[in-house]
Parts: C-alpha cells; sequence; structure tokens
C-alpha cells in the first residue's frame, strides 16, 4: 500500500443556477492573458449540449482518455508512444480555434471618439486573432439555457442509445442542467502520460496535476489525450496550459477561486487518501460500468487504523491525517456514495465529482401531475422516467441507470424526510431506511448539502512549513508567465498584471 | 564545371578567402556554441517549438511533416557527404558513380520534399493573417535564412549534378568543412568552388549563427526519452527544478 494524498472536488449539481461566476473568477485570475483568450479552466455547460470544445466528449473522434486494447491491456486512445512522436509534426487529433471559438474584443474606442452623427455609435467586435471585425458566431457557452436546442443540442455526444431519439427538444418537454467543468486532476492522467517532454506531472503531495512551463517544448500531445480537453494551448507562448486548482490559494488552506466565488455554494473541497500502487488495476478494469466501484476501491478509509499508519509511513503529515477525517468529499463519495465522477469510462480516474441534479427528475413529476413532495411519486419517477436517468447515467456511470437512480432516490428520500422535521413533525424514516440512511446520517448529509457551511465545505489544510522554503521560492514566479518579455517578469500572484492591448496587431 | 584537383601546394588563400571561409565560420560555430548555453541557461520558458497548428491545420498537414521528414534525410545525406571522406567510402567498395548516382537521387527526392514542406509552411505564415501576426522577429530572421540555405542547396545540386556535368563537392568543400573541424582550416579548398556551393555553405554557417535565437533550439528537445519513460510523472512539490532554478537564482 502506498498511501497518496488528493485534494479533490465534489460539485452539488441541484444547487448550480449556471450564474458563470467560477468561470468569470476563474478567467480574471488565470487566463486574462494574450494567448488564452479562448482558454476557460472553468466553464460551466448547458446539458445536453455540444459542450467546451465542440463534441469534446465524442472520442471517437477526438482520442482522448485511455482504453482497453484486444489484449486488456489499458493504453492511450491517441496511440502508443512511437505514433505520438510521429505526429509531432502534425498532430491530426488536436482541436483547432473553430472547435472552441473565436476570442473577440470590442471596439470600445468608438464609443468616445467617434465623430458627432444623428446615430449612436457602436462598438463593433473584432477578433483577438487578426485584429478585424468579425461575425460572433459561437462561444464557450453558446448554448446557456438551452440556446439554440432544437439545432445544436442534438449533436450532443451522449445522446447516443436508442432512448436518445426521445429526447426532445421542443420548450414544454425538453430538461436542462448546468454542468461546472474544470481539469478533472486525475489519479491516472492520461494528459501527463502523453506528454513526450516530460513537463506534465502530478504533485506527490496533493495530487495536483500542473504543466512545468520551463519543460514544456509545445508538442501539444497533453491536448489531445485529455478526454475533458482541459489542457489548452497558449498560442502566444506556444506552450500548455491549465487549470492549476489554484495551488497558491490551496497550499494556504484557502479554497480554490471557483469555489470560494460560487454563489450556489455548491463546491466541496477535501482530501481523499488512495493506494497509489492500486491505481493502474482500477484504470484496467474490463467492464465500464465497473469503474466506479473500482475507483472507489483505491480511495482509503482515514479511520482505519491501518490506512493512518501506511499514511505516516508515506510522510503524509498528521494534521493533513485529520483533514482526510473531516474531509466532506471523502463523506460525498465513500461514505453517502452520493457523489459520481464524470464520465468514468475514460479511465483516467477523475478527482472532480457530481451530485445528480434532482431538479430534471423533478420537473417530470410535476408535468405528469404528481407530487415532488411525496417520495413515491418520485421514487416511482425515477424509474420510469427514462430520458433524463439514461442521459445522467451517460455522464456519471458509463451508462449504468441502476447507480444514478439509486443516488436519485436517496436524494429524494432526504428530502422528503428533512421537510417533514423543518415542518415540526417527527419525520418518518420508512424511505430513509429504503435507501440505506440512519436518521442521523440523513442530518448530517442534510447539513451537507443543505445547509452547506463555508467550514464544511471546504477542508483545505495548508502545505507545511518545512515546505516553506520551497513555497516562497514560487512566490515570485508566476506559472504562466507571458512571452515576448525582454526578461522574465516577476508577476505577484494575485495582484493583476498590466492590461496588455489584446488586438493581435496592436491597436487597430 | 569542375574544380582543379586539390593538391597541399595550391595558391595561398587570399584576405577575402580567409575572411568567408575561415573567420566566419568560426565566428559563427562560436556564436552557435555560445548562443546555446546562453539561451538554455536563461530562456527555457522560451524553449519550444512555438506550434501554431491551432491557429491553423490544413496546410500544416501536409507542409509541416513533409519540411520535418525531408529535412531528417538531407541532414543525414550531409552528415555522409560532408564528415566521411571518399576514400572511405571507396575502401567499403562504393565506387564513385554508385554513390553519386545514391546521393543525387536520394538527395532529389529529400531535397523536394523539404522545399516543398518550407514553401507550405511559408505560404501559411504569409497568407494566414493569424499567424502572420503571430511571427516575431526571430521567425522574420530565420525563415528567410532557412530557404536561403535549402533553395541555394537544392538548385546547387541541380544546377551542377542532376542537370549539369556533376560536380563533386566531396573533394572541396567536404575537405574544407573537415578542416574546420579537426582545426586544420583549408580555405583554399572551397575557394574555388561554384558560386552555388559556396553561396550555400555560406548561408549554412549564417544560419547555425541564427540557430540559438530562433525556434530550431526545438531540434535539441527531440523527445526520444519519452520511449522510454514510465507514462506517469509524479514530482514533489520541494523538488522542481522551477523552485530549485529560483533558489540559484536568489542565491546568486
Amino acid at each position: 500500500m502506498r498511501v497518496m494524498a488528493q485534494i479533490a472536488m465534489v460539485m452539488n449539481l441541484d444547487k448550480c443556477i449556471g450564474c458563470h461566476t467560477c468561470s468569470v473568477t476563474c478567467k480574471q485570475t488565470w487566463t486574462n492573458r494574450t494567448g488564452v483568450e479562448y482558454a476557460w479552466f472553468n466553464n460551466v455547460e448547458t446539458k445536453p449540449g455540444v459542450g467546451y470544445p465542440r463534441r469534446y466528449e465524442d472520442q471517437e473522434q477526438w482520442k482522448g482518455g485511455w482504453m482497453l486494447d484486444k489484449r486488456g491491456r489499458l493504453v492511450l486512445r491517441s496511440g502508443g508512444r512511437v505514433k505520438r512522436l510521429l505526429s509531432l509534426f502534425s498532430n491530426p487529433d488536436l482541436p483547432s480555434l473553430e472547435d472552441y471559438y473565436e476570442p473577440v474584443t470590442y471596439d470600445y474606442d468608438n464609443l468616445i471618439s467617434a465623430p458627432a452623427s444623428p446615430d449612436m455609435p457602436v462598438a463593433r467586435p473584432r477578433s483577438v486573432l487578426t485584429g478585424r471585425p468579425t461575425a460572433i458566431t459561437w462561444g464557450a457557452n453558446w448554448e446557456d439555457g438551452l440556446g439554440g436546442a432544437p439545432e445544436n443540442a442534438g449533436a450532443d455526444p451522449n445522446l447516443s442509445g436508442e432512448w436518445a431519439q426521445k429526447v426532445k427538444f421542443e420548450f414544454e418537454q425538453t430538461f436542462l442542467f448546468h454542468l461546472p467543468r474544470l481539469c478533472e486532476h486525475c489519479l491516472n492522467p492520461a494528459c501527463v502520460s502523453a506528454c513526450p517532454s516530460g513537463a506534465m506531472y502530478k504533485r506527490v503531495e496533493d495530487g495536483i496535476v500542473l504543466v512545468d512551463q520551463d519543460k514544456c517544448r509545445g508538442w501539444r500531445m497533453c491536448v489531445t489525450a485529455c478526454p475533458y480537453k482541459k489542457v489548452y494551448v497558449n498560442h502566444a507562448t506556444g506552450k500548455a496550459e491549465k487549470c492549476t486548482f489554484c495551488f497558491p490559494r490551496i497550499e494556504a488552506g484557502q479554497p480554490t477561486v471557483c469555489s470560494e466565488t460560487c454563489v450556489g455554494r455548491l463546491r466541496y473541497l477535501g482530501l481523499l487518501l488512495y493506494d497509489a500502487d492500486r491505481v493502474g488495476e482500477a484504470a484496467a478494469t474490463p467492464d465500464e460500468k465497473d469503474l466506479l466501484d473500482a475507483q472507489r476501491g483505491v480511495f482509503l478509509d482515514p479511520h482505519d487504523p491501518e490506512v493512518v499508519a501506511a499514511a505516516r509511513e508515506s510522510g503524509i503529515p498528521e494534521d493533513w491525517l485529520t483533514a482526510a477525517r473531516r474531509s466532506p468529499v471523502y463523506d460525498l463519495v465513500m461514505r453517502y456514495k452520493v457523489a459520481l465522477p464524470l464520465h468514468p469510462e475514460y479511465r483516467t480516474l477523475p478527482m472532480v465529482w457530481y451530485v445528480p441534479p434532482l431538479s430534471p427528475v423533478l420537473d417530470a413529476v410535476d408535468a405528469a401531475g404528481g407530487d415532488q413532495d411525496d417520495p413515491d411519486h418520485v421514487f416511482a419517477a425515477v424509474t420510469r422516467l427514462r430520458i433524463p436517468l439514461e442521459y445522467l447515467a451517460e455522464l456519471f456511470t458509463a451508462g449504468d441507470t441502476d447507480v444514478v437512480g439509486g443516488v436519485l432516490m436517496k436524494l429524494t428520500a432526504l428530502r422528503s424526510y428533512m421537510r417533514e422535521r423543518t415542518l415540526g413533525e417527527p419525520g418518518d424514516d420508512t424511505a430513509l431506511k429504503a435507501v440505506g440512511l440512519t436518521r442521523g446520517e440523513a442530518e448530517d448529509l442534510h447539513r451537507l448539502l443543505a445547509v452547506a457551511k463555508y467550514e464544511d465545505r471546504y477542508v483545505v489544510p495548508a502545505a507545511h512549513k518545512e515546505d516553506a522554503a520551497a513555497l516562497s521560492a514560487m512566490e515570485d514566479r508566476c506559472p504562466v508567465e507571458t512571452s515576448g518579455d525582454p526578461e522574465p517578469r516577476k508577476i505577484m500572484l494575485g495582484i493583476p498584471t498590466l492590461r496588455r492591448d489584446t488586438t493581435a496587431g496592436g491597436r487597430p | 564545371m569542375t574544380a582543379a584537383p586539390l593538391s597541399p601546394a595550391a595558391a595561398p588563400a587570399s584576405g577575402t578567402d580567409l575572411l568567408l571561409w575561415v573567420a566566419v565560420p568560426y565566428i559563427c560555430l562560436a556564436v552557435f556554441a555560445v548562443g546555446h548555453v546562453w539561451r538554455y541557461r536563461q530562456d527555457q520558458f522560451g524553449w519550444t517549438s512555438r506550434t501554431t497548428q491551432l491557429l491553423e491545420h490544413r496546410w500544416l498537414r501536409w507542409g509541416s511533416p513533409l519540411f520535418h521528414l525531408g529535412a531528417f534525410m538531407v541532414i543525414g545525406g550531409h552528415v555522409v557527404g560532408l564528415a566521411v571522406p571518399g576514400s572511405w567510402t571507396e575502401a567499403v567498395g562504393i565506387t564513385e558513380h554508385m554513390y553519386h548516382t545514391t546521393a543525387v537521387w536520394a538527395g532529389s527526392v529529400a531535397g523536394i520534399a523539404m522545399v516543398t514542406g518550407l514553401g507550405m509552411l511559408c505560404a501559411r505564415r504569409l497568407l494566414t493573417r493569424q499567424i502572420r501576426l503571430r511571427t516575431d522577429r526571430s521567425d522574420k530572421v530565420l525563415f528567410p535564412l532557412l530557404s536561403a540555405a535549402v533553395l541555394l542547396g537544392i538548385t546547387a545540386t541541380f544546377a551542377h549534378n542532376v542537370f549539369g556535368a556533376g560536380y563533386d563537392y566531396r573533394s572541396t568543400v567536404s575537405v574544407w568543412f573537415r578542416g574546420l573541424f579537426v582545426l586544420q582550416p583549408h580555405p583554399e579548398a572551397i575557394a574555388g568552388a561554384p558560386l552555388l556551393f559556396r553561396l550555400h555553405a555560406l548561408t549554412a554557417f549564417l544560419l547555425f549563427a541564427a540557430w540559438p535565437f530562433t525556434r530550431l533550439v526545438h531540434v535539441w528537445s527531440a523527445p526520444i526519452g519519452y520511449l522510454a519513460r514510465p507514462y506517469l510523472v509524479y514530482r514533489r512539490r520541494a523538488t522542481t527544478p522551477a523552485t530549485a532554478a529560483a533558489d540559484s537564482r536568489r542565491a546568486a
């Protein structure tokens, strides 16, 4: 047993209102620079929808993640090592900028410098890449709230089974929810495995996956290998960049920017201990539907004295073990088992998990004339309602509807029990028992999911004092410096750098 | 056009010849070596292939593999032609005619692939606005210089060895080139070579001088080690090279 600690995230999708505050604050912090205008380390997409970049979930096309070859061995879908080196000159599976969108700015200057005229001056959109006026035809979140669903959403790669024929995009019959996405900081990261330079790495201490900007040579194999398409090419520096899990904040014991600013308070951060020796075996589980359990099997119980002893042996500090025992992520993923990974079938063992949304089911109960508060109605709906359930299963359980259905029933039972409790009734726990929760557990889970206090949501142990020298050495060095400066500028994290002229050819 | 047979008693080299064929090559090689050391120590962040595939991929898809694979063959051909003396190849039973025929055929194929590829890469750089705007000063030196060296080389081959009477550069240009590296320069050996060969040699040395300051440095980062490395890379925060570098900067 080789115990490692991972800082992981869970998102409670029922609470996501699609306000994009996480994306905007993330962009302001990390990608408001030349070369990554198109990149969103955190983005929120509407599901069903094609996502960002377009149809990234279609791995037949984009070749992301891992797969099992004919002999059952775990291999990168984009091919072996030799094939990867041969495609250095031109990567056949790299999304082009059109697959993301063409970033634009506006002629704001025209609003104040236009000569007097009977018409109002307008700020026309201008491509950041060419500096020329352009028509905006796509964006990182073009289909927000199912915008253009009849035309676009049918291309969602998750709408693949026979059941997908029944999905309706007419206003009255459709369903939608928001899916915030960031780098999954996987246990078995395909991007790291595909990097020819060895510039990408997973940190031993906290499992954060990073790109060493000094070692990246711009071979861009990571972009293809990541099935979530969460590694981006900076077209100004020619190097790869990705979500850093806000490691300077995490090291200081603070939540990531996306979590801190989430107005729905739906994000949870905490430690998970896992057995690094079992990662490869779990990722190579033959049946895709067993991957969820296989990944849970890699996680270790921080209350188990044997695990604690092994963790101490591998140098995990005592306060980290305490934090692991308090981890809300451990509770949601392992104790209550209400959180599920996004696309486990990519075999990267992702570490940002989701509590699936109940809302599409409840909407359907309403539409069918049922009572949202009656668990019997909802349970019946959960099993009868093929479409959202199968869609959610496609996202979170490699198509296994039983697992998603089980989680939704658990959430329904919890909701109905806690409603009774809040209304001053003793509460009927038959439904709770049916989903395997005790009254005490229900109170705990309710506190975690619904009350969601700051100190319960974020249990982030600070990095250790013995590493203080290393930390302060990182301080004067932004990991994603801008190129083109005569000498590397010292950029203090947290202080916005000078706003550069974002039109490519200087001011038009 | 054939060169006069070379003899040790050839006329002493003129001042111009000394400058062009001894001083300039040595200066260029010195800049090449020192430049690389300086760049590697100072500019790891800028050390990249500077890919533009994200912005344009249709031309790159053909142009880049053609150029790179052609370049590998061309470089291989140059190593054989310049570094291996004719007497060695004849000692293993390869006659001058056999060598020449192979060199002309393989060289032509490689050269045409490289020129076509480079042409496509230059074209996309010029014609695609978003790439043209991201072309920096080093590219503005590199692309013309590389094109000049490649075009002069292929023109020399075609003019003299494909359509011409044949020119045995191995007894002149190669002698001069090897002499530079054993510190016994023979400027007179190349001084009599045809103009196209001399210009090609000169642009090639200028390219060497420019090399460390351009994106060509990515050549030295060809990721061969990837073939043998474990897939997953773990690193400790405390021992990252970035930290070590920052520490050493601080100490300095």
